[in-house]
């Protein structure tokens, strides 16, 4: 078993960008989905990522599985129910007491093992600090491509990965191919991808793999975690509701007018960047390219001009509410329901009036 | 201790505008500055270099014109800088890139001595992968320490550093050991302003500069666009969405808008009542 590409990189030339797939890589196939469990809990972005992969197995007529890297145990069983569940037909699992808590030594190395011994077509990751960590290094030892962030998945007529993603800091999207080597990488952030629907009962094969990995040979240690406290932690990309705030507010004491809305709706709040930059808001609660994609079913954005950076962030959501003074601001163009007006008037009126329509008073009356 | 730090020259992409007839970025007259996220790695190494002593390494590579990020780098306070440049590296993605930079890396490592940290910053804003440093740390075979949000202990003579590393639901403190690469999360710490000294020094500082063969590349296939596995086929303007806003009408009073919108919200969107008469309940 070896951590090393499959074979030595013989760069064929590549400018003419025409697909030549080597000999010692068609027999790659199937797309993986790295499942991220931390702390015995998976990442939702792994169920996203089987969503965006099953249809590529779908369109290539191959099977999706799921890659299950941790520590021998229940864990493991149950996050191979959980990936048949949302669609995986097979599930990796790639058990080792070293693999315990995430540290690149030991998985960069389990995952390149697996890869290289069951050779995937597509492997896909979460654009989070796992995966992005571990993408990098498993892409650079097998020598092959990586797409970072991808917004779109596709495979295209001759059966290749076509991979988009923002670039130039959003201002455009680019398409990304890895025609000649394999497997053809990508990660994608929180968010991006619906989630599918959950199949209870739905079910799958298990592979076992046993990596070859010594504790000793592992010199990274981690000598503590320390868990974010819950309320410190946004629950931003995952809110049903979001209420954000632009610089229109024009003040932190203004910006304390999304917040009561937010708290009337029972919503996360988040902001543009520059709020951030100012210091009103952390940075975990930026919305948008560099900050967190959300996918609520309302967003209701005040005082914010709607810049690309942004936009990529709130696409995702099932009804966008637009509130600004200027009837051209581009955030009308991808918004469903605009208002031209102060926003710094309107908040207060309109956390009331939801107040209201939204009281236990009021929910007799609609059960009623 | 010697320290590397990789810094890159990006275009200040706030201003970058798109000619709307060809659909390309006009690049022409936009500023550059250096890439925000490597000056919280700049800054973390300078103090370590101020901690032990030693000396703080930049490395870029770019087009000629990339030496005005390294002079800068240097008034902030930098020892060295070498620029890595050569139209061979054109069209690199990260893979290539990562390949360039480590064999310069290796060029350091024998003519000013082996770093023991390399520090790159978290991503780019404008290739924006954090694929870079990885890839760097797989190359040279460095222990690898992403998102790192402090450093809290760095000991030199045992070879041994213990950092906090960000990951989605806390913080792992990890220890391990020298050499190792780091990248530093943003915030982490606050950049100095330089010296006046150090002003002084970067205008007149020779920066190293290396070619390919330079820095020692025999290989060219792994350069440029030949080295890159990646295809870049097509670059598009996002479609716009195809209707506009549905406008709700303003009124002389608030809360009379605010009915108006809540009305319209509600009709055009039935389901939601419900979810946010439930939603609210939970608070
Ligand atoms: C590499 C890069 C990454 C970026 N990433 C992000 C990101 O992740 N997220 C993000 O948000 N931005 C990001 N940006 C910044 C982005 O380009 C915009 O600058 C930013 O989104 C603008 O924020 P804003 O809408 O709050 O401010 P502005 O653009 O200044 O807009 C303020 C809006 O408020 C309106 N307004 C003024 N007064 C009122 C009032 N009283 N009531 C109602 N409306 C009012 C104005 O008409 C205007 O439309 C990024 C930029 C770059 C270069
Ligand atoms: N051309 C370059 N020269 C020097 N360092 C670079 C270059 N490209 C990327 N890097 C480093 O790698 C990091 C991550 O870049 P990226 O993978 O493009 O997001 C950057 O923050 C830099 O520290």
């Amino acid at each position: 078993m070896s951590d090393k590409p499959a074979a030595p990189a013989s760069a064929p030339s590549r400018a003419s960008m025409k697909k030549e797939l080597p000999e010692h890589f068609r027999g790659y196939k199937h797309v993986w989905v790295l499942i991220e469990i931390e702390r015995g809990t998976i990442h939702p972005v792994s169920f996203e990522l089987l969503g965006a992969g099953r249809k590529l197995a779908d369109s290539l007529g191959v099977e999706l599985a799921a890659a299950i890297l941790g520590a021998p145990g229940e864990t493991m069983r149950e996050a191979a129910k959980e990936a048949f569940a949302y669609g995986a037909d097979l599930a990796y699992l790639v058990e080792d007491e070293t693999l315990a808590d995430y540290r690149n030594e030991p998985y960069s190395k389990a995952m390149t093992q697996l890869v290289n011994a069951h050779k995937p077509e597509i492997l896909l990751l979460g654009a989070t600090t796992l995966g992005r960590d571990l993408a990098g290094s498993v892409a650079t030892t097998l020598l092959t491509g990586l797409t970072a962030d991808c917004t779109e998945l596709a495979v295209d007529a001759d059966g290749s990965l076509a991979a988009t993603r923002p670039t130039f800091g959003g201002s455009l999207l680019c398409t990304i191919y890895t025609l000649n080597y394999r497997p053809q990488m990508a990660t994608v952030r929180p968010r991006v991808m619906p989630m599918p629907p959950r199949v209870e009962g739905r079910e799958g094969r298990i592979i076992s793999f046993k990596p070859d990995l010594d504790e000793d040979q592992i010199l990274t240690k981690i000598l503590k975690y320390v868990p974010d406290r819950d309320s410190a932690k946004s629950n931003l990309a995952y809110a049903d509701v979001v209420v954000s705030g632009g610089l229109g507010l024009q003040s932190l004491e203004n910006f304390q007018l999304v917040r009561n809305l937010a708290s009337v709706l029972g919503a996360e709040f988040g902001g543009s960047r520059p709020l951030v930059q100012k210091g009103w808001i952390t940075s975990d609660r930026q919305i948008g390219q560099t900050g967190k994609t959300i996918r609520p079913k309302l967003y209701i954005a005040a005082g914010i001009s709607g810049a690309i950076q942004h936009r990529v962030g709130v696409e995702g959501a099932d009804c966008i509410v637009a509130i600004n003074t200027d009837k051209d601001a581009p955030i009308f163009d991808f918004a469903h329901i605009g208002i031209v007006t102060d926003a710094i008037r309107l908040l207060p009126a309109l956390t009331e009036a939801f107040r209201k329509r939204l009281s236990p008073h009021s929910r007799d009356r609609l059960a009623g | 201790m010697h320290i590397l730090v990789c810094i890159k020259q990006v275009p200040d992409s706030a201003q970058i505008r798109i000619n709307p007839v060809t659909q390309t970025i006009m690049r022409q007259g936009v500023p550059t500055i250096i890439n925000p996220y490597d000056l919280f790695s700049l800054e973390e190494a300078l103090r370590l270099r101020d901690q032990f002593g030693g000396e703080v390494t930049v490395l870029t590579m770019g087009p000629p014109m990339a030496s005005d990020s390294l002079r800068k780098a240097l008034a902030i306070g930098a020892d060295r800088a070498v620029l890595l440049t050569d139209r061979f590296f054109a069209g690199s993605d990260t893979l290539a890139t990562s390949f360039a930079l480590t064999q310069a890396i290796v060029k350091i490592s024998e003519t000013f001595g082996a770093p023991d940290i390399v520090f790159t910053g978290k991503q780019t804003i404008d290739g924006d992968t954090a694929q870079v440093g990885p890839g760097i740390a797989k190359r040279l075979d460095l222990l690898q320490l992403t998102y790192v949000a402090k450093i809290v202990e760095c000991d030199p003579d045992k070879r041994e550093i213990i950092v906090e590393r960000r990951s989605e639901g806390g913080v792992h403190v990890l220890k391990t050991k020298l050499p190792c690469l780091i990248t530093m999360l943003e915030g982490s710490n606050e950049v100095r302003r330089g010296a006046m000294k150090d002003a002084l020094r970067a205008a007149r500082a020779e920066i190293v500069t290396w070619s390919a063969k330079d820095a020692g590349i025999a290989d060219m296939t792994k350069c440029g666009l030949k080295g890159s596995p990646t295809v870049v086929k097509k670059v598009f303007a996002p479609p716009p969405r195809s209707e506009r806003a549905f406008f709700v009408p303003t009124a002389d009073v608030a809360s009379q808008e605010a009915e108006n919108l809540i009305t319209t919200l509600f009709e055009r969107q039935p389901a939601l009542e419900q979810d946010l008469t439930t939603t609210a309940a939970g608070f």
